[in-house]
């Protein structure tokens, strides 16, 4: 109880496939995370990787075909599984709220922005007064750094730029004091400049309603800028945990390291190459038998293809699921459970 | 807007020019004369197609109508009521009203039942009432107007005894059942269809994801999200469609003995009566011309996204 009152959310063990007329898909394959009050995390990974699916289940969003299979979530203290679809409308954009990749889409056409931003408050609590609800909405839209908010409220999206919309996403996200947000990769579909303006207003509003940030993003730039810890996802499962400058000054799997290769650096010579990674993701309705990445590692050797990694911890909470750490040579090993 | 409008109503005036040239050429492309009958000379055709003008050049024919109606003047029958003013047979002999009457119940019963179906069908996917539902409209949008008609009328007239075969001039609701089903029953599955398929359009848009993170209701995000998003297909269909369903259908007004004008329509034209052809055919064309601009302004209500005027948005 005490753990669970220190965490504001535990996911633990959570599995949850779709079940496609091909088969079942492990979408996501067993991943197990904490995460604290006031604390930001990134869970980074490439398209396909689970990371959007995982999210859904904890905001419960899932569509059919997706289901919840195993594991548990636990929200301060709440087991969200338990609860039926009802229970869940209370918990989402109250006190969980979700923004989403493509602003574009994502607002209403018919609705001006007003209505929008002052539903997210009305639908949960239909005793405030609408000029109450107007006014924190104006307020939440001046906290994104919207000018002329009184007159953007009547506007609609499509009068809004991309990034002007996803501020309001925010401030509809984060309208009703939500002690969590899920931020299903925010910037992806905005140009370079916007992106870093965005990043701005969530790392600043953080800190004001004092939310909780799960980070889901295929930018691992993005992480460093905004997160605390890291969770890196490949085919269904958390391959490496850890604190945010762990994760970039000292990768442990070869699936993260091959990921901060290819990435473009400024300290870099002019024309150095990038290293990509070979191969294409495992296809998730026939799983290899051993480790989910080994057909495409580097390093892989005879015991990763024929059984999964268990976690190692490195230090400081830093896990990383990679039969190397239990090679000789390698660093300390925990006995970590099969991952 | 009110600019827009009167642009509009400018195009409009020329669309009525070229639909009464049309209508012109086409009815004196039918063989026949209005003067024709078992008994008639060729020189008592002569004498009255000289009488009513129809021995001038077609051209000028043509101006002729194109004059009178910009005074205002409609003409006067040739055959089905001799000498009497178009004008008074169109709008004066309860026809028009007629048609309207049972056209606006029968786009009224298309809209509020239609819709709804479709969205129940949509919020209800996949279960035994959409099924249900889809079956229904199938057939409802396969069965001729004729055959529907007729049905009801063997059934509840003539079997059951419950209505009366002869609804005349719709004065009482008894008399309106028939008529109204049998005229918007296909209209009712067809915008039901329409319905449920921009319904479902709708529901699986980004924005419906939106709002069910921020915890809306699920029947609020149904009429309130989707619904009206997945409006404009059906507003589209119902425009030129109100003007069809308005002005009555022949079949249906045939079949219970209303006496309204797409009935009378039909008959002028076999009797080849040239002026209240052409006097109908510009009045419903001008009702046609009429709700497409309605449409284009209900978009509008619809959609903030669309502008009327030419402006680069």
């Amino acid at each position: 109880m005490n753990e669970s009152k220190k965490n504001l959310l535990e996911v633990k063990d959570l599995k949850v496939s779709f079940f496609t007329p091909a088969g079942e898909v492990k979408a996501v394959d067993g991943i197990s995370y904490t995460l604290g009050y006031n604390e930001v995390m990134g869970i980074v990974g490439e398209s396909g990787s689970g990371k959007s699916v995982e999210a859904y289940a904890v905001i419960g969003l899932l569509q059919n075909p997706g289901k919840v299979v195993g594991g548990s979530i636990t929200f301060e203290g709440e087991d969200l599984l338990s609860y039926d679809e009802e229970q869940m409308r209370g918990v989402r954009g109250k006190d969980i709220s979700m923004i989403f990749q493509n602003p574009m889409t994502c607002l209403n056409p018919v609705y001006t922005i007003g209505n929008q931003l002052t539903e997210a408050l009305t639908c949960h609590d239909t005793s405030i007064s609408k000029e109450e609800a107007w006014n924190r909405a104006v307020h939440m839209l001046q906290l994104v750094g919207i000018n002329n908010a009184e007159k953007r409220m009547t506007q609609y999206p499509h009068e809004f730029s991309g990034g002007m919309r996803q501020r309001a996403m925010i401030a509809m996200a984060l309208i009703g004091e939500p002690k969590l947000l899920i931020a299903d990769e925010p910037t992806t579909a905005l140009d370079v400049t916007i992106q870093a303006q965005i990043l701005d207003v969530m790392k600043d509003i953080q800190k004001r309603v004092n939310t909780s940030i799960i980070f889901i993003t295929h930018n691992l730039g993005v992480v460093a800028e905004v997160c605390d810890k890291v969770s890196v996802m490949y085919a269904g499962k958390i391959v490496e945990q850890g604190d945010v400058n762990d994760i970039f000054y000292d990768p442990q799997h070869p699936y993260t390291k091959a990921l901060l290769a290819s990435m473009p650096r400024l300290d870099e010579g002019e024309h150095e190459r990038l290293i990509p990674i070979e191969g294409t993701p495992i296809d998730l309705l026939d799983p290899p038998q051993g480790c989910n990445f080994g057909p495409r590692c580097k390093e892989c050797r005879k015991i990763c293809l024929s059984k999964k990694p268990p976690y190692a911890e490195t230090g400081n909470g830093h896990i990383s699921a990679c039969w190397l750490h239990f090679m000789e040579g390698a660093k300390q090993a925990g006995s970590g459970e099969e991952a | 807007m009110i600019i827009y409008i009167l642009k509009r109503i400018g195009a409009a005036l020329l669309t009525l020019l070229v639909i009464m040239s049309i209508t012109f050429f086409l009815m004196n492309a039918i063989p026949g004369s209005p003067f024709l009958t078992e008994k008639s000379t060729p020189q008592q055709i002569e004498l009255a197609n000289k009488k009513y003008g129809l021995d001038k050049p077609l051209i000028v024919q043509l101006k002729n109508y194109v004059v009178n109606y910009l005074k205002g003047d409609l003409g006067t029958s040739l055959k089905m009521q001799e000498g009497t003013p178009v004008k008074d047979i169109i709008f004066h002999q309860g026809k028009f009203i007629l048609s309207i009457k049972l056209g606006l119940w029968s786009l009224a019963i298309a809209v509020l039942i239609g819709i709804p179906l479709g969205c129940i069908a949509a919020y209800n996917r996949g279960s035994w009432l959409d099924g249900f539902l889809r079956v229904m409209t199938t057939v409802g949008v396969a069965i001729p107007t004729f055959v529907l008609a007729t049905l009801l009328l063997a059934t509840f007239a003539v079997k059951l005894g419950w209505l009366d075969t002869i609804s005349g001039s719709l004065e009482s609701a008894k008399s309106m059942i028939m008529p109204i089903l049998s005229m918007s029953f296909y209209y009712i599955c067809y915008v039901a269809k329409l319905t449920r398929t921009s319904m479902l359009d709708a529901i699986n848009q980004d924005y419906i994801r939106t709002a069910r993170a921020k915890g809306v209701k699920r029947n609020i995000i149904i009429l309130k999200h989707a619904l009206r998003n997945s409006l404009i297909p059906v507003i589209t269909y119902l425009g030129p469609v109100t003007a069809g369903i308005i002005t009555g259908s022949f079949v249906v007004e045939s079949t219970f003995s209303i006496p309204g004008l797409g009935k009378y329509y039909v008959q002028c034209v076999m009797s080849r009566d040239y002026p209240v052809i052409m006097a109908t055919t510009v009045v419903l064309s001008a009702l046609v011309i009429f709700m497409n601009l309605v449409v284009d302004v209900a978009y509008k209500v619809v959609d903030p996204r669309i502008t009327l005027t030419n402006k680069e948005d």
